[in-house]
């Protein structure tokens, strides 16, 4: 757990970067402090691990003050992870990773080993061990920033902005990844971000900060979307957050219609409406125009862009499964990819109407 | 070197070949004939031109940090070592042995003056080298846990390598240079060949000497350079990596 106990900083021109921030990471969850800038989300990371000392007020580490050891102790104990990853451009990557154990007085090849199994570990083919960092991409680069950071162990992870100078499908592959990297180790992070989205998707709980260093809310984020506490935070969480919200909301069984089909290499079938295209498995590939093809059903003749529900997932997705839908039926499948069913817009419309009302 | 020219005057008399002096022959027979002695005056040549700029080097290490450092430091400290390097080497040969209290003769006073001339080229290339560290990577460095004295020997120092190094190639083929220049002042060294070459032109010019000294101090300028090429190489394996 840390917790922030009044803590302040202020500069000797006066501006207050963060004030009183009053605030508890719990141990095992991810926290994500995420504010417009000037916020002070990034100073209060910074003095966790006192890369910024706080001019008043306590952070505690567990039943530790953080200002009773040295600094340098400290921040052993703590990972960190930056935007650029900071890595070190004169070393190899897999003494990247193993730095913080060098510096603890690992051996070498303990060291070492432990690195080629953390490199694994954050998806990087350990063929990448002997390179240099200038010959990765940014986001290779980022998973040895992660694979550092958890090099030594530490219970506590801190992450600054670490995957905003990635490109979205990049960033978006290495956030699931972090979070299925967080179901394995528990860590205890506290995250910043300027990307309310992020600040939902990683978030156990999302404290939402205002220009001046100051708390505005802090909540779980189906909470901080339902319900924020004043205009600043609605207006941070932004403009689809009803709908955004619905991801948080679990569909429990989706009502679902058959859904005629067609296989791939079977004859077109007759008709005018469109026909939803499955394979051998009866996993879903696309719709087909019966008036647009002829003879035999090809790949190439398929609508893509609906998206898939799952049974037993969230509101969010059945919903979008509707409305990306080309047929505007919302095209719902088992855990395996199997085709269940089919369902209206206004069917799940139904469902969260009938789940807002009060039990 | 005509100022100096009164201060030594070594007797050349046995070596004088007058004749046809801008021949190959004549010059590779000056070599010959001189060699012992040319190969003693290389050789400390080449010790002026080195340890002078290993001196310079490990003073201006401290003072480069200082000027990175302590931001105020950086403009005063430049000014210094630009105005310091200036200074004419001649003056510089003549003013040392009065100021540091030394003999005017005092062989010390030549590779006093040169490192004073590493140092005042180094500290900015220390200090810009140093700056050259990414932001990110010093923050990363001192959040993982480094103290600042092993953060500077083990992440700031050798990323700042390539730029120091580009300065000591500067420094070191500069020093070449101005070793010959006290070897007008009666320094042992390539430039006496220089002196030699004036003197035994009095009448017609005779070019062996002079010859014979501006191939040596390239030689060794070229030798010298490669050789912190191949230090350069050697300490940032992680460039060549990269260009691949």
């Amino acid at each position: 757990m840390i917790r922030f106990d009044r803590a302040t900083k202020k500069y000797p021109d006066g501006t207050v970067a963060v004030d009183e921030l009053e605030l508890e990471a719990p141990t095992g969850q991810i926290t994500v402090l995420v504010g417009p800038s000037g916020c002070g989300k990034t100073t209060s990371l910074r003095m966790v691990n006192r890369m910024i000392e706080p001019t008043s007020g306590t952070i505690w580490l567990d039943d530790t003050d953080t200002a009773s050891m040295p600094a340098h102790e400290l921040r052993r104990k703590i990972g960190y992870v930056i935007q650029h990853a900071g890595l070190f451009p004169h070393r190899t990557i897999v003494d990247n990773v193993a730095t913080v154990p060098y510096l603890l007085g690992t051996g070498k090849r303990e060291a070492r080993s432990r690195a080629m199994e953390l490199l694994e570990r954050v998806g990087l083919d350990p063929a990448f061990a002997k390179r240099y960092p200038a010959q990765l991409s940014g986001g290779q680069q980022q998973r040895v920033g992660v694979a550092r950071a958890l090099a030594a162990d530490p219970p506590v992870m801190l992450m600054d902005e670490p995957f905003s100078a990635v490109d979205p499908v990049v960033r978006d592959q290495l956030q699931d990844e972090f979070l299925r990297l967080q179901g394995e180790l528990g860590k205890t992070i506290v995250f910043v971000t300027h990307d309310i989205d992020e600040a939902i998707k990683l978030g156990d709980r999302v404290a939402v900060l205002r220009v001046g260093g100051t708390l505005a809310q802090v909540a779980p984020p189906a909470e901080l979307l339902s319900r924020p506490v004043d205009s600043f935070v609605a207006g941070f969480v932004g403009r689809d957050r009803g709908y955004r919200a619905l991801g948080f909301t679990e569909s429990g069984a989706l009502p679902t219609h058959d859904e005629p089909t067609a296989r791939l290499g079977e004859a077109v079938p007759q008709g005018h409406d469109l026909v939803l295209v499955v394979d051998g498995e009866q996993r879903p590939q696309g719709w087909l125009d019966p008036a647009s093809a002829r003879g035999t059903v090809e790949e190439s003749d398929l609508l893509r862009g609906g998206t898939l529900a799952t049974q037993g997932g969230t509101l969010r997705a059945a919903l979008d499964a509707c409305l990306s839908s080309p047929s505007r039926r919302g095209v719902v499948v088992d855990e395996q990819g199997r085709l269940l069913g089919s369902l209206t817009a206004r069917e799940v419309l139904d469902l969260i109407e009938r789940d807002e009302e009060p039990a | 070197m005509s100022t100096a020219a009164a201060y030594a005057v070594p007797d050349l008399a046995a070596h004088v070949v007058q004749a046809a002096s801008s021949s190959p022959g004549a010059f590779f027979s000056y070599f010959l004939d001189n060699r012992a002695r040319t190969l003693d005056w290389l050789w400390a040549h080449t010790w002026l031109s080195v340890v002078p700029v290993l001196v310079g080097l490990l003073l201006a290490l401290p003072l480069g940090w200082l000027a990175r450092r302590y931001s105020f430091v950086y403009p005063p400290m430049m000014s210094i070592t630009g105005v310091l390097y200036t200074v004419p080497s001649i003056a510089l040969f003549v003013l040392i042995p009065p100021l540091v209290g030394l003999d005017p003769l005092s062989p010390l006073q030549v590779p006093i003056a040169l490192s004073l001339y590493s140092t005042a080229l180094l500290v900015r290339v220390v200090a810009d080298g140093l700056a050259a560290v990414p932001q990110d990577t010093i923050a990363a460095a001192t959040a993982i846990g480094f103290r600042p004295v092993n953060r500077f020997f083990k992440v700031e120092l050798p990323i700042a390598v390539p730029v120091i190094t580009a300065g000591l190639r500067v420094a070191i083929v500069a020093n070449v240079s101005i070793v010959a220049v006290a070897g007008t002042i009666g320094m042992t060294n390539l430039g006496l060949l220089f002196d030699e070459g004036f003197k035994l032109s009095t009448d017609t010019p005779y070019y062996p000497p002079i010859v014979l000294g501006i191939v040596l101090c390239v030689l060794l300028a070229l030798v010298l350079d490669a050789l912190v090429v191949a230090l350069d190489r050697s300490l940032t394996p992680w460039r060549r990596a990269v260009r691949r």
